[in-house]
This record gives structure tokens, C-alpha cells and sequence, in this order.
């Protein structure tokens, strides 16, 4: 086409591009420089600090290496924060999946008035993680606290919640599981409306019980909703910030230290940008995988129609 | 429709009994913690003190909701909780219109790669970028701002996949018959794609505006006068100052709460359409 005698205008595809991109700019450049400013230069900026350490005034920085980077791999604190965070996860993730999928099936039912019970269900996605962890702070009360209460009544060992070493975590998890079973019960409830009816005709025809049905029609259909519910409620514990800033501090012992809240004492309690920025880099790493697993296992193992 | 005798009417009732008795005992475990809070925000303080608790207030103190609004600043801190929230949802809507259009719509070079780009935002946990985004937002004197509080959410990766998936749906011809009509791209957007799009513009304001409402950590970070305090960093920092107030902060904890229970009841099915956005392959 090169050979073609010019015609009154002819613009190379260069130029055309270019054009193109003119005429996009505007459109596309507001989000662009917000992720820009916001996501990308921090990013690159926190693995920069992870190289530098920092007075305690954040000033001057020195460049360390990779120093801070081993500090925080082979420091016991950090490590313990990790293992905190992975029991938070399990603590949070495996109930409140399990919740959300039993009030998901029961508000599945076509009965007059389930929409009430589908609100109701679904209302705690409505309650911020300040919300939430104000009221569990009285509910979690040991003196004067409802579940203590209510514990005692029913012959049970009752617990100081937030005080206790060993029931602080599950304590913090229980406020989180309610705060996070909405969330839940809402995509569940979507998955199970998306399994097509004709599947569960089938398998009435073929013989198939409720059991049956529930085994071999519903869990497998339900079953990228699960791994989508389940990995997002990793990542949620892995961010998880509010409730342990409000009903424990990191404490008691360092129990419900994760790893969130120790990236925000190191960087704006103590001061120590440089290793709070190197905590913040690992944290970074070990989303992105939980996102990458969650791809490969969804193209593995789940069920996809 | 048809004719049932009574007792297979009564049959059939009583089949379904069960059912909703599982149903109300989930429902009161669900709403029990909340149901304790509103107890709890109208009794008298010595009443909170006591054990074992009320399960419901002998002697409702609507007091309590007065003083939230009159002793504690709970004003404020919903004032500056609307502002955020609303520039948030306002900007999230409009940065997302303008790239999904340019996505959905026109043609660029590298559109798929920087359409790309865009998506990777969403796997940077804002955790990640706080200490930087602290930083730079102290240099820019933005600290106790609105401009602080909202510009770095201004735009959103999830917004702009959710509202460029529906303007893909949107008939092609439409585009011709704009360009023949002499329509310009901001003209077609404004007057052609967003009516058409009311449903998944609906959806991403109302989880901008929940999200935005009820965020806590970066809050945190940037207010320190209490008049620029958000209402989630207001109620859990009076939590710890008013002690021998809890009746009222437990006031103003519901009083937080209310708007985003409404705000979900109502926009439930938009709500819904957002959060499963992720979840529905394809």
C-alpha cells in the first residue's frame, strides 16, 4: 500500500496511534495519574524504604540492602506476627464460610417473607469494622459482658476475652466472623441462584434425594463462589486492621499481633519506616500469591460451568 | 389458581413451620449484637455496670440519642463522614465513567495492556502503599483535610471493570448513530451510555459510598483535630475518652450504623450485583 500514490491525506499508522491515544487521553489520564501517585509510586517507594533504614524522626535515610528484608524474614516477632495472621485467617475464613453457606441455603428457600430473612442475613455487610468492634467490645466484656452471661447460664466456662492470651485471637476472630458472614451469606446466596434448576430436575428424575441433590448438584456448583468467598476472607485477615486496633492493641503478649497492625505500630508508634516498609513488602508478596493460588486452583480443581 | 381444602391448607402451612423457625433462630443470632447495642445505648449508665445484663431497657433513656448529638461532636463527625464519602462516590463514579468509556469504546493503541494496568491496581492492598501515601500526603500539608481524606480513592480499577463489562453490553449501532449524528464522545457518554447504564452506575455508588463510609484505618492515619475526625474514628476514639459516657457512645455507634442499614436494605439488589461482580466467571 506504501506504493499507492498519495493520496490528499494519508497518515502513517504511527501517526494514526497517536492520535488515537490524543483522543483517548482524557478519558483514561484522571484514573491513570490517581494510580500513578497513589498505587504505583507507592509501591515502588515502600520497596525503596524496605532498602533504607531511617532515624527515628523517619529522616535520613541510609541504604541497607537487603538487611531489613532478612531482619524482618528471620526476626521471631515478625515471624509470630505471620503465624498469628494465618490463625486469624483459619479462625475467620472456615466459619464464616461455613455460616454464610448455611444462612445462604436457608434464605435459598422459596417461602413467603424471605426477603426479610435475606436482609437480615446479609445486614452485617452494613456494619464498619469501627461499628462492629465497639459492640462486640461490651458484648466481649468479661464483668458485665452478655456472652460471659450467657456462657455462665449454660453451665460453660466463661473467658476474659480480650485479656486472655490464649482467647484474645478467637475473640477478635468471633467479632470478625459476624462482621464478615453478610458478605458471605450475600455471594453464596448469588452462587446458589446461578445453579440452574434444570440440574436439580435432572437429578430428581434420576432418583437422587436431597442429599443426593445437595452433594452432587449444589456443592459443586457452588463451588468457585466457596473458593472466590474463602480466598477473599484470606486476603481480608492478611488486611485486617480496625478490629485489633480497637479491642486489643496487638496484645495481650502479642497474640493478636497481625501483620497489619504490626506494619502501623513499627512505622507510626515506633517510628521505623525502614522495617515497616520491608513488613509491607512481604505483606504485598504474600497477596499477590493468595491471588495467584486462587487463580490456579480455580483452573484446576474447581468446577466451572 | 387452585382450590385447596382446608386441611391440605393447614397441612401445608404446618409443613413450613419448621423452616421458619430455623429461619427466626438464625435471624436472632444474626441481629442479637446488634439487638444488645440498642439495649445497651438506652440504658442509664449504672445499668451498663451491672450483671447479670438487661435484655431489654426497663426504662428507655432516649436521652442517650440527645447527647450523642449534643455532648460527643456526633454532628461533626457525620458531617465530615458525608463530605468524605460523597466526594468519593462522586469522583469513583466519574473517573470510572470517563475510563470505561474510553475501554469500552474507543479504539487506542495499548488499550488492553493499559486496561491491564488498571486491573493489577486491585491486587496492591491499600496496606501495602500506606506508609508512601502517609508520607506524601504530609508533604502536600494535607493532613486534617478533606483533600486528604478522599483524593487518593478518587479512582477505582473495580469501578471501571464493573461499569466497562456493562457498557460492552451496550448495542454497537448505538456509537455509529452518535458518530452520524455529529454527537462528540463526551455528548454519547453523557446523554446515551449513562442513561442506559443508571442500573451499574447505581451499583458502584453504593459500594463506593458503604465503602467509604465506613473506612477506618487511613481515617486514622490522617485526622488528628477532632473536628475532622470521620464518624468510625469519632465513636471508637470516645469508646476509650468517655468511659462514664458508653450509654451515649453506644448512642452514637447506632446512630453511625443506621444510614448504611438503610442504605443497604434499600440499593440491596445493587449491592449484591457489586459484591459478586468478582465472583461470576466470565
Amino acid at each position: 500500500m506504501s506504493v499507492a500514490v498519495a493520496p490528499r491525506r494519508r497518515r502513517s499508522p504511527l501517526a494514526r496511534g497517536a492520535r488515537e491515544l490524543v483522543a483517548a487521553a482524557p478519558f483514561i489520564l484522571p484514573s491513570v495519574g490517581l494510580f500513578a501517585v497513589f498505587v504505583f509510586y507507592p509501591l515502588v517507594r515502600s520497596v525503596w524504604l524496605g532498602f533504607h533504614a531511617t532515624d527515628p524522626f523517619g529522616r535520613h535515610e541510609v541504604w541497607v540492602g537487603i538487611d531489613q528484608f532478612q531482619d524482618v524474614l528471620t526476626s521471631p516477632d515478625f515471624r509470630y506476627s505471620l503465624f498469628v495472621t494465618g490463625q486469624f485467617a483459619l479462625y475467620t475464613v472456615v466459619p464464616a464460610t461455613a455460616i454464610g453457606l448455611c444462612l445462604a441455603l436457608l434464605a435459598h428457600q422459596r417461602l413467603p417473607g424471605i426477603v426479610i430473612f435475606r436482609t437480615i442475613f446479609s445486614s452485617t455487610v452494613a456494619s464498619s469494622v469501627a461499628v462492629s468492634s465497639v459492640m462486640w467490645l461490651l458484648l466481649l466484656n468479661p464483668g458485665v459482658g452478655v456472652l460471659n452471661y450467657i456462657l455462665d447460664q449454660g453451665g460453660l466456662p466463661t473467658a476474659s476475652w480480650l485479656t486472655d492470651p490464649t482467647w484474645a485471637l478467637p475473640a477478635v476472630a468471633m467479632t470478625t466472623v459476624w462482621m464478615n458472614v453478610g458478605f458471605a451469606t450475600i455471594v453464596i446466596l448469588a452462587g446458589l441462584q446461578n445453579i440452574p434448576e434444570e440440574l436439580y430436575e435432572a437429578a430428581r428424575v434420576d432418583g437422587a434425594g436431597g442429599r443426593d441433590q445437595f452433594l452432587h448438584v449444589t456443592l459443586p456448583g457452588l463451588s468457585p463462589t466457596l473458593l472466590f468467598v474463602s480466598v477473599v476472607g484470606v486476603i481480608f485477615a492478611f488486611q485486617s486492621f480496625g478490629q485489633i486496633n480497637i479491642l486489643t492493641q496487638g496484645g495481650p503478649l502479642d497474640s493478636t499481633n497481625v501483620i497489619v497492625y504490626s506494619i502501623y505500630r513499627e512505622a507510626f508508634l515506633h517510628y521505623n519506616v525502614g522495617l515497616a516498609s520491608a513488613q509491607a513488602v512481604v505483606l504485598f508478596v504474600i497477596v499477590l500469591l493468595l491471588t495467584f493460588v486462587q487463580f490456579v486452583i480455580a483452573s484446576r480443581w474447581v468446577f466451572y460451568r | 389458581m387452585r382450590q385447596r381444602t382446608a386441611p391440605q391448607r393447614a397441612a401445608r402451612i404446618a409443613a413450613t413451620l419448621p423452616r421458619y423457625a430455623l429461619l427466626l433462630a438464625a435471624a436472632t443470632v444474626i441481629l442479637f449484637p446488634l439487638y444488645m447495642t440498642v439495649v445497651d445505648s438506652l440504658q442509664p449508665l449504672e445499668k451498663l455496670l451491672q450483671f447479670p445484663p438487661d435484655f431489654w431497657p426497663r426504662a428507655p433513656r432516649w436521652e442517650n440519642y440527645r447527647l450523642a448529638m449534643t455532648d460527643i461532636q456526633m454532628p461533626r463527625y457525620l458531617l465530615n463522614s458525608l463530605i468524605m464519602a460523597t466526594v468519593i462516590t462522586a469522583g469513583q463514579v466519574v473517573t470510572s465513567s470517563l475510563a470505561a468509556y474510553a475501554f469500552a469504546f474507543k479504539r487506542f493503541p495499548l488499550s488492553s495492556a493499559i486496561f491491564f494496568v488498571f486491573l493489577s491496581t486491585m491486587m496492591v492492598p491499600w496496606e501495602v502503599s500506606l506508609i508512601p501515601n502517609f508520607q506524601t500526603i504530609q508533604r502536600l500539608d494535607w493532613l486534617d483535610t478533606y483533600q486528604g481524606l478522599t483524593v487518593p480513592f478518587l479512582a477505582t480499577a473495580f469501578g471501571t471493570f464493573l461499569l466497562r463489562q456493562h457498557f460492552l453490553t451496550l448495542p454497537r449501532e448505538l456509537k455509529d448513530a452518535a458518530d452520524i449524528d455529529g454527537y462528540g464522545d463526551l455528548r454519547f457518554l453523557l446523554f446515551v451510555v449513562v442513561p442506559l447504564s443508571r442500573a451499574a452506575l447505581a451499583t458502584l455508588a453504593v459500594f463506593s459510598f458503604l465503602q467509604a463510609w465506613n473506612q477506618y484505618l487511613w481515617p486514622l492515619l490522617i485526622t488528628n483535630e477532632p473536628e475532622m475526625r470521620t464518624v468510625q474514628i469519632g465513636i471508637a476514639a470516645l469508646q476509650s475518652e468517655e468511659v462514664q459516657q458508653t450509654n451515649v457512645v453506644l448512642a452514637g455507634t447506632i446512630v453511625a450504623l443506621i444510614p448504611m442499614l438503610v442504605l443497604v436494605a434499600v440499593f440491596q439488589r445493587f449491592l449484591v450485583r457489586g459484591l459478586t461482580a468478582g465472583a461470576v466467571k466470565g
